[in-house]
């Protein structure tokens, strides 16, 4: 067990919890979180690669795709909330159609 | 171990029981403002310590001068941020305030 | 098992646990502030892989301009009455999901300890020719020369992205002003706060660039600091947010690409596009950088702003 490792499977415990979310979660501020959280799982599986050398720093290739990836990150949640407010303001829901119904039932 | 080391020590452990003494508050206490009494006193002596302890292990003046300048941020956020939902808090009904804080 | 992979494991799983609370907790306002502690375990946890430049990145945007996004854009939700959770799909659905998403945890997770163990990956390529890069910081050297291509790329996806964003306007809003107008109460702490932060907010700004080429930091790091102070100043109230329709706030925006894609057009004329030779690449590298930290501040912060909501 490698500190490496530790980060690795956390990521991947990431994923499916932001999978998770996704799936299940009908708000659409919560799927926006979601989709977040699957993005900085991978980072951390790709850093958790980059690092399984043991040495001082991780690779820096990986680390600078994603320093890339997470600024990437915040413009693409940028824009997915200013369409959740728009839809809000035109619809007064945060749910996709078909989805706002309880289906409990 | 040598004495800069366990009075490092020392004082880490003594912030992180500040930091402890704080989120026993937050959770225990009833209201906003005893709340973030709780929070900023407990935090920012517990900060302080901690900063004290890592500064004790630093070579460079330079890295303690940072060290100092992160603890003195911090604090003045956190006085800030405090202040800020202090007066929102007066702001809502005193039960709403009570109840539902985190709005 | 020593002490320091027993702090990454208990690191690891608060991650998980605040990752957790924040997709599956029923207010969504706790969700956010779950979400924010999560951005900051995260950014710990690039301390502990060693990754510094991106614990300084993620601990910015991750959970820093993330965190002021959201907390904004659930204030508008708010304000509309649209907070309220919709009820989940049956347990039967819900325990098929959670099966489904531990899977493909699992799956991964296999494939991750599956990989070669021996793979070197990109390092000594880097060490051997960090040198002819002109910057002394690898994570620098490979953003702003070995793999300049994808920074390009970025900092045109980051302006379309508010192209994109500022498409959403109403027409009658066109060219107007972001966001609401902030007041603070003058002499306030907000208002003094909002004074006192920004000079040195400024400096750090600045040092992070010139700290990037041979130390962690680097144009995306400083670049949020800076949209930091700007958004501090909006809402102290010292300044607003500019019109989208200003030509000197369109100007700032694409400054940054477009220099960066004539110093690669430069570079092709003198053999490859993106190229330069290492006696000048440090000192391009550097005068880039500053004018891509004005240029990412500026679309960062209005990024954070949103749609115009008001005409001048």
């Amino acid at each position: 067990m490698s500190t490496a490792l530790v980060y690795a499977l956390c990521g991947a415990s990431l994923v499916g919890v932001g999978l998770y979310g996704f799936i299940t979660r009908a708000h659409l501020l919560r799927r926006i979180l979601a989709f977040n959280i699957i993005g900085s799982g991978i980072f951390l599986l790709l850093g958790g690669a980059g690092s399984r050398q043991g040495a001082v720093s991780p690779d820096p290739v990986p680390q600078a795709v994603i320093i890339t990836g997470i600024v990437v990150a915040l413009s693409l949640t940028a824009l997915a909330v200013a369409l959740l407010v728009r839809l809000v303001e035109d619809t007064g829901r945060a749910t996709l159609p078909g989805e706002d119904a309880s289906r409990d039932a | 171990m040598n004495v800069a080391d366990w009075l490092s020590a020392l004082s880490i452990l003594v912030g992180v029981a500040f930091f402890i003494a704080g989120t026993a508050g937050l959770l225990r206490f009833p209201d906003v403002h005893s709340r973030l009494h709780a929070l900023t006193k407990a935090d920012n002596l517990g900060l302080g310590f901690i900063s004290l302890g890592v500064a004790i292990r630093m070579a460079e003046p330079w890295s303690i001068a940072k060290i100092l300048v992160v603890w003195m941020l911090t604090v003045l956020a956190a006085a800030t941020v405090a202040q800020l939902i202090a007066r929102a808090a007066l702001g809502t009904a005193p039960e709403e305030a009570g109840a539902d804080d985190h709005r | 098992m020593n002490p320091a992979l027993l702090f990454d494991v208990a690191l690891a799983a608060l991650a998980v646990v605040a990752a957790l609370s924040a997709v599956a907790g029923r207010d969504l306002f706790a969700s956010v502030a779950f979400y924010i502690v999560y951005g900051i375990l995260i950014a710990l946890a690039w301390m502990r892989l060693g990754a510094v430049d991106v614990a300084l990145a993620e601990a910015a945007i991750g959970a820093g301009l993330t965190g002021v996004l959201l907390i904004g854009a659930w204030s508008q939700l708010h304000r509309k009455g649209a907070t309220e959770t919709p009820p989940g799909p049956s347990s039967a659905a819900r325990l098929l999901a959670a099966g489904a998403s531990a899977s493909v945890a699992v799956l991964v997770a296999v494939i991750f300890v599956g990989l070669p163990a021996d793979g070197a990956g990109l390092a000594p390529a880097v060490r051997e020719n960090v040198a002819e890069s002109g910057v002394s910081n690898p994570v620098t050297a490979v953003l702003l020369n070995f793999r300049a291509y994808d920074t390009l790329m970025e900092t045109i996806v980051l302006a379309v992205a508010l192209a994109a964003v500022w498409s959403l306007t109403r027409d009658e809003l066109w060219g107007g002003i972001p966001g609401l107008r902030q007041h603070a109460r003058d002499g306030g702490v907000l208002a003094t706060f909002g004074r006192l932060l920004p000079p040195l907010g400024l400096l750090v700004g600045v040092y992070l660039v010139w700290a990037g080429s041979s130390m962690p930091g680097g144009a995306f790091q400083a670049a949020t600091v800076l949209a930091a102070v700007w958004l501090l100043l909006v809402m102290s109230g010292a300044m607003d947010e500019p019109a989208i329709g200003s030509t000197a706030i369109r100007l700032t925006i694409v400054a940054g690409p477009a220099l960066f894609l004539a110093y690669g057009t430069g570079g092709a004329f003198l053999g490859t596009f993106l190229g330069f030779p290492a006696d000048v690449a440090g000192m391009l590298i550097v005068a880039i950088e500053y004018v891509l930290t004005v240029s990412i501040a500026a679309t960062l912060a209005l990024l954070v702003a949103g749609v115009p909501r008001r005409q001048e």
